[in-house]
């Protein structure tokens, strides 16, 4: 019995999709315009880019097991960090996100496909390119002279390091052009969900009832545009500097190194929010389904993610407060960047009351999720910490730093994703991932996620600066830096365990259904994996959980709200 | 920090309680929960609250700021100009005419007539950061550009820090060794530091053909010893390099064995540092290491 009710029709009408999504047909995937398999794409080219800097993370933790190790010569460390930094920002963070974004952005509003399928295609095959370019330079950095292969600026690559007197051969061009490809495809994409959001929502789904994932995206996208832009105007600057006699960074001929300063921390930490608000969308969505109850305060979540998205846009400096800016400007940094935790307190709180009362359920995307709710208090803790100056002044640059950044990275953001593969894998596969390798996996990374960077505080405190290759016995390092590395191991076993969980679902993991978890927003509301045209009816929506009304007849959200 | 902890007591308490509390149990009915969609009073207060600890924390970091970054300077204060290279560090005592390298010596302080050390901070090359984290924060030393910071030790001995901005190949043995010395002990410093160089060697045939040699060779276009043709100014000043405890910006001991082998082979010891090996023959490393060493 439909009901009249259009969602109902959207799924009666819809032709059951039993095909997982080929492997073996390369041309389907390389001339698509589908959002669904560009959005693949962007994961699987973002996953093997983790394994790789995941690697390379773990070659820098043997090397700093024991004092005065001898594994690698420094100029391999100063590269494998460089790498791991900028291969983790820039060719995981955001195509993983944005990969994501780009699957679910258009299910959730009812569309068919992004705004602009072609420009789609064309940032995913640009910011892949970025990526191969980078990683080229191991072959091709060596240049006319010599000197060097894969960059070894480090990720924020301070001028100037990066003057051709000090990086000469063609590291650091790799650098530049990979990261001003990745800009390219990362402000293709933000283009097409800003546009999509607004312009292709279904019937009834005004602003006020988009899924909160899809709110955060937007942000999201809104903050690629401010954020990206100058730093890719510094690295055009940068390779004018390098190739035609400029002098912006130039500080031998009177350019300033505080002007890269300032433009690569305008795009920096704005660069933090672009990650981790697509990380608490996740975390909206997965979190009031396992509670099964609705998200409390959606409005209040909203105006949040705005206000960090504003506030996000002033606090750059806060990376700068040893430059020496003098004390005016330390004091507005310092209170910008604490105001940004009053957004972000409420959003803790208002996840907080939406498990209050709720009837909560332990599957590993929910455990995903709690691990993200006390690991983003603890980075927003220490980030507070951080934010005042003096205290700053004395844990810059030093692995406290390196901890606090691991923690919303790791600790956040890649814990929230691994609850948003395990959430939203039955979707796009068809099939379910193993709830008990799940667990492995949730476990085994957890634990070494807490050695390695819970105890990676306590170096920074006894005055270990980041970015060392190795370190004279005696300082008291010793102890705290060989757990780090255990932590290390036990993280990899937990990535293996989640490797090997998306490879083997994939031929054997138990059929999804439309909506394997009982949720309510309107992906669920077709076949998985959906149809190359989502859904054979336009969907109308009357609430904020479309899903809701369908199961509940008699208590419809619509009241509510 | 006290505040944080506190934060994080509660809240994480909370969410602990929330998820025992409200887990799902087996004897649960298949009902939905009671549905709850927000509150504005609710969201007010957790709004305000954070606004209020906000303000208490910017207040009480802002009077911090201001007492260190613009505190008066006492008048006992003295002067030093810190140069960052790649990979070492230069000192001047500028009103004192005193210029050494990698190992600072300053007096300490006495709370009732402080005397603390003005640093100046400046770079010759890429950006670099003087972190002594037991005496005060970093600040940076970017080059065209001067900053300042001061320390003001208040007991004697050998604080240790190093370079904290990433500068290259050997950022990591860019080391700080800073003695904060008693005022008698200091001026006793000052005063070797400034008497000239040791030039007779009469008596140390070794010495004296060292020296020869040395200020034949290419180590004088980058190091300088006072009063002779060394005038360099790329590497560290060497005027009274046997005064140091440590060579090679920190790494290793000042001893003859140590020395001759860094002058043999500095790669051997700082993997991508700056000084090249001259391959000198064994003679030549002989009679330049005893030279240099009786540079006191």
């Amino acid at each position: 019995m439909t009901n009249g009710h259009p969602v109902l029709e959207a799924i009666d009408h819809t032709l059951e999709v039993k095909n997982r999504p080929p492997l073996n047909r390369a041309s389907e995937w390389v001339s698509t315009v589908d959002h669904k398999k560009i959005g693949l794409m962007y994961i699987a080219y973002a996953l093997v880019f983790l394994i790789i800097a995941g690697l390379q993370a773990v070659l820098m933790r043997i090397q700093l097991a024991v004092p005065n190790n001898h594994f690698v010569s420094p100029q391999v460390f100063n590269r494998l960090f460089t790498m791991h930094g900028t291969t983790m920002v820039f060719f995981v963070g955001m195509p993983i996100l944005f990969g994501f974004g780009n699957y679910l952005v258009p299910l959730m509003i009812g569309a068919r496909d992004m705004a602009f399928p072609r420009l789609n295609a064309f940032s995913f095959w640009i910011s892949a390119f970025g990526g191969v370019l980078l990683y080229f330079s191991y072959l091709g950095g060596e240049g006319l002279y010599g000197a060097g292969s894969a960059p070894d600026v480090g990720w924020f690559a301070y001028a100037p390091l990066t003057a051709k007197a000090f990086s000469p051969g063609h590291s650091t061009d790799y650098w530049t052009l990979a990261i001003l490809l990745s800009g390219i495809g990362t402000t293709g994409t933000a283009l097409n969900i800003v546009t999509t959001t607004i312009c292709m929502r279904c019937k009834g789904m005004k602003m006020s009832r988009l899924p909160l994932f899809v709110w955060l995206m937007l942000v999201t996208s809104g903050l690629v545009f401010v954020a990206v832009s100058p730093l890719t105007a510094a690295q055009i600057m940068l390779t004018l500097d390098r190739y035609l006699g400029a002098h912006f960074f130039d500080t031998q001929a009177g350019g300033s190194a505080v002007l890269w300063m300032h433009f690569f921390w305008i795009f920096g930490h704005p660069e933090v929010y672009i990650l981790v608000l697509p990380a608490f969308g996740f975390v909206n969505e997965i979190i009031p389904v396992f509670s099964r109850k609705a998200i409390f305060g959606y409005p209040a979540m909203v105006a949040a993610s705005v206000g960090i998205g504003f506030i996000s846009l002033s606090v750059w400096a806060h990376h700068m407060f040893t430059v020496g800016l003098g004390p005016a400007g330390n004091t507005f940094f310092v209170f910008a960047t604490m105001v940004i935790s009053v957004p972000t307190g409420i959003k803790i709180f208002n996840w907080l009351a939406t498990l209050w009362g709720g009837k909560i359920i332990f599957r590993v995307p929910m455990m995903f999720c709690v691990a993200f709710l006390f690991q983003f208090l603890i980075a927003g803790l220490t980030g507070i910490m951080l934010s005042a100056a003096p205290f700053n002044w004395q844990l810059s640059a030093s692995y406290f730093v390196v901890a606090h950044f691991h923690y919303v990275l790791v600790g956040a953001i890649l814990t929230s994703l691994f609850g948003a593969f395990y959430y939203w894998y039955p979707k796009a596969i068809g099939r379910m991932m193993s709830e008990t390798l799940g667990r492995w996996h949730f476990w085994l990374f957890i634990i070494g996620f807490h050695l390695t960077f819970d105890f990676m505080h306590v170096p920074g405190l006894l005055g270990m600066p980041r970015r060392i290759y190795t370190y004279e016995a005696g300082r008291g390092w010793e102890w705290w830096n060989l757990i780090v590395g255990i932590g290390a191991a036990f993280q990899v076993a937990g990535i293996l365990c989640f490797v090997w969980n998306l490879l083997r679902s994939y031929y054997h993991g138990e059929p999804a259904g439309n909506d394997p978890w009982d949720a309510w927003t309107l992906e669920w509301a077709t076949p998985s994996p959906p149809p190359a045209y989502n859904f054979a009816v336009e969907p109308t929506v009357f609430s904020r959980r479309p899903l809701w009304d369908l199961k509940h007849p008699e208590d419809q959200d619509e009241n509510y709200e | 920090m006290s505040v944080t902890l506190a934060i994080f007591l509660i809240v994480a308490g909370l969410l602990t309680y929330v998820l025992i509390r409200y887990r799902q149990r087996r004897q649960d009915s298949e009902r939905e929960p009671a549905q709850i969609y927000g509150s504005n009073q609710i969201e007010l207060s957790w709004t305000v609250i954070p606004i209020l600890i906000v303000v208490m924390l910017f207040l009480s970091t802002t009077r911090v700021i201001l007492e260190t970054e613009a505190a008066p300077k006492p008048e006992g204060a003295l002067d030093v100009t810190v140069i960052g290279h790649q990979f070492w560090w230069e000192y001047r005592y500028p009103k004192l005419g005193v210029v050494t390298a990698n190992e600072l010596h300053i007096p300490v302080s006495d709370p009732a007539k402080p005397t603390p050390t003005y640093l100046g901070l400046a770079s010759a090359d890429v950006s670099h950061s003087f972190w002594v984290p037991r005496l005060a924060g970093k600040t940076d030393l970017i080059p065209n550009r001067l900053n300042t910071m001061w320390v003001d030790p208040e007991a004697p001995g050998l604080y240790l820090g190093q370079c904290a901005q990433y500068c290259g190949t050997q950022h990591a043995k860019m080391l700080l060794r800073v003695y904060a010395q008693s005022p008698a002990d200091f001026a006793e410093w000052i005063k070797q530091q400034q008497r000239p160089v040791a030039q007779d060697f009469s008596g140390n045939a070794a010495a004296a053909e060292g020296q020869t040699v040395f200020m034949h060779s290419a180590c004088i276009n980058c190091h300088s010893i006072a009063g002779t043709v060394a005038t360099g100014r790329f590497g560290p000043d060497l005027t009274h390099l046997a005064s140091r405890d440590t060579i090679g910006a920190g790494p290793i001991q000042n001893t003859p064995q140590n020395l001759r082998q860094w002058i043999a082979d500095p790669n051997s010891i700082k993997p991508g540092v700056l000084m090249p090996s001259m391959h000198l023959d064994d003679h030549d490393l002989d009679v330049i290491t005893a030279y240099l060493t009786k540079l006191h």
